[in-house]
């Protein structure tokens, strides 16, 4: 009886510590293996710095360069960026502070389920419904206001086509919300009562307890939830697949069309008709797992520690 | 309840006040005094309701749903009426400062931590600011110990300096009124005595209630002491007659540590 039940702990044990090996240490690595060993000839061809500052992208001439997917990805996830923040942290002080208690989980679940919408459809709806708008109606206006201020006014010139890193980025930015609210939300909802009451008890308004407390307090949540969406963003393609024009060229303005280094692997994939064409695109998604890998490992070493010291969340 | 000390003027007159948490009346008809620049103690068993009295003072029920006052505090000398809905809470909270049973700073620094709610008054001058932070820190008696580190964070500092930082948080305002509820339960004996000796002091400056558990406590520093059982005020009076010759029979069986 002893020994079978020994024998269960142990099978147990050690099944799941398998998984979790497999999972957690041998996918990400034989990935990384792999994905390294597919780009070694662009590697050999172009080198590191050669291919990370290359602006040509020529599959007949085999000349590739990575520059122009790699700013169309960080630019598309900047822009998303700086509209997701204000809005997950509006979302967030809404239905963690200001909403009544009953009607919390109606709004925290139709902004999760907001997330739950494939990003295909995400893509389309850019497509059919926010590129025509921003063509007709957003984008003539930002050239007539926005657009007429010195130096930023650059960003706008070119014809509206609606297909370019704006609309791009402002799909990204409505696929990351309900992600970045749930996160910035939740690290809302841990500020402990007893702080919160102490702001109260001073005299604070609610707004001023949010602003004072809450907000500090939380800034390790808003810029972990804000590093993870960012690192979300800049893997996501379907979203913008049909959105980028995918031009492998640096925008000067913000209405050109660009190319991301996720749009280029999955338009390009499928079309690429020599080694070397092939081992570049490998090479950009190297570059992508590296980003996104660094991202994470650097938000949860340096940002997240740091802050929680700095904010004393880390003994409270 | 009788008249007790006439010479000195009431700043708090509770009457026939009622609390409820949802349907639950959790206050029963409480008729009380609070003397000015007096410590009050408010002393009972668990869940007797002396929280959820001292809350009442200063509306910290507003900030959750479904709790309902009914009656009247009054709070000289203006006589408002504290619990009325018209009244400002925030106003209120202004006049009468709160500490809280665990130190609470907030994750800032510790000179942060005093200007606040000079801060929320609308004091923006450096000048004002720092003059008032020291001396809320020196009424608070921590004025020497931090005097060199102020801009170091709230949390470096040990439980009973963070609950003598509470307190120079809450006197930096000038409040008329200070809550404290249970302030040393978290504490150990040496900065438990000097909350207490602090406690005894800033009574020349404002109107004391306190909360607590420990009867030697209230008998320590309190004039007045108030005994609640089961959301019902039993006897209020003087602290020495309270604890010699207490007119209820309950008080004394509490007193003398027969139940509780």
């Amino acid at each position: 009886m002893k020994r079978k039940e020994e024998f269960l702990e142990f099978l147990t044990k050690s099944t799941l510590g398998a998984f979790t090996l497999v999972v957690g240490l041998i996918f990400p690595f034989t990935t990384l293996l792999v994905l390294v060993w597919e780009s070694l000839p662009a590697i050999e061809r172009f080198g590191v710095l050669d291919f990370l500052t290359g602006r040509t992208w020529d599959p007949v001439a085999e000349v590739f360069g990575a520059l122009p997917a790699l700013f169309g990805t960080l630019l598309v996830t900047f822009i998303a960026s700086l509209i997701a923040l204000p809005v997950s942290v509006g979302i967030a002080i809404f239905i963690a502070e200001l909403s009544p208690d009953k009607l919390k989980p109606i709004f925290s679940t139709a902004t999760e389920l907001l997330g739950a919408i494939p990003s295909i459809i995400y893509g389309m709806w850019g497509l059919f419904v926010i590129a025509p708008l921003m063509a007709d109606y957003v984008e003539p206006f930002l050239q007539e206001t926005l657009g007429r201020v010195p130096l930023i006014g650059k960003l706008f010139e070119g014809a509206p086509t609606g297909v370019d890193a704006l609309t791009s980025g402002f799909i990204l930015s409505v696929m990351i919300i309900p992600f970045m609210s749930a996160i910035v939300k939740d690290s809302f909802e841990m500020t402990p009562a007893l702080l919160k009451e102490a702001g109260y008890g001073l005299g604070a308004t609610k707004w001023e307890v949010v602003k004072n407390i809450i907000i500090p307090y939380s800034l390790p949540g808003i810029v972990g939830g804000m590093v993870l969406s960012v690192g979300r963003a800049l893997g996501e393609t379907m979203a913008v697949a049909f959105l980028t024009g995918n031009v492998h060229q640096i925008p000067l303005s913000l209405l050109e069309p660009l190319t991301t280094i996720t749009v280029s692997i999955a338009n390009e994939f499928t079309e690429a008709d020599t080694d070397i064409y092939l081992s570049s695109l490998y090479y950009l998604a190297l570059i992508l797992f590296v980003m996104s890998f660094g991202l994470l490992m650097l938000a949860k070493f340096l940002i997240l520690e740091r802050l929680g010291k700095r904010w004393g969340t880390k003994n409270a | 309840m009788g008249k007790m000390s006439n010479a000195t003027p009431l700043k708090i007159d509770v009457r026939n006040f009622n609390f409820y948490y949802g349907q639950h009346r959790a206050l029963q008809d409480i008729n009380m005094q609070i003397y000015e620049r007096r410590v009050t103690a408010i002393i009972g068993p668990s869940g007797c309701g002396k929280t959820t009295l001292l809350r009442s003072f200063n509306r910290m029920h507003d900030l959750y749903p479904g709790n309902r006052y009914e009656g009247e505090i009054i709070l000289y000398p203006d006589e408002v009426n504290i619990t009325n809905s018209r009244v400002d809470p925030i106003m209120i909270r202004m006049r009468i400062g709160m500490v809280f049973q665990k130190p609470n700073p907030f994750p800032k620094s510790i000179y942060e931590n005093v200007a606040y709610g000079l801060r929320l008054k609308g004091v923006k001058k450096k000048s004002v600011l720092d003059e008032k932070v020291e001396e809320a820190l020196r009424s608070a008696a921590l004025w020497e110990e931090v005097k060199d580190r102020l801009r170091e964070n709230a949390y470096s500092l040990s439980g009973g300096q963070q609950q003598r930082l509470c307190i120079a948080r809450a006197i930096a305002p000038e409040p008329e009124v200070l809550l404290f509820d249970e302030p040393t339960s978290a504490l150990d004996p040496i900065s438990t005595s000097k909350i207490e000796d602090l406690v005894v002091q800033l009574k020349d400056k404002l109107t004391i209630i306190i909360v607590t558990h420990n009867m030697q406590q209230a008998a320590r520093v309190s004039d007045f002491t108030a005994f609640m059982y089961m959301g019902k005020l039993v006897e209020f009076g003087a602290t020495e007659k309270m604890f010699t010759k207490p007119d209820n029979k309950l008080t004394e069986d509490y007193i003398t540590g027969r139940f509780g």
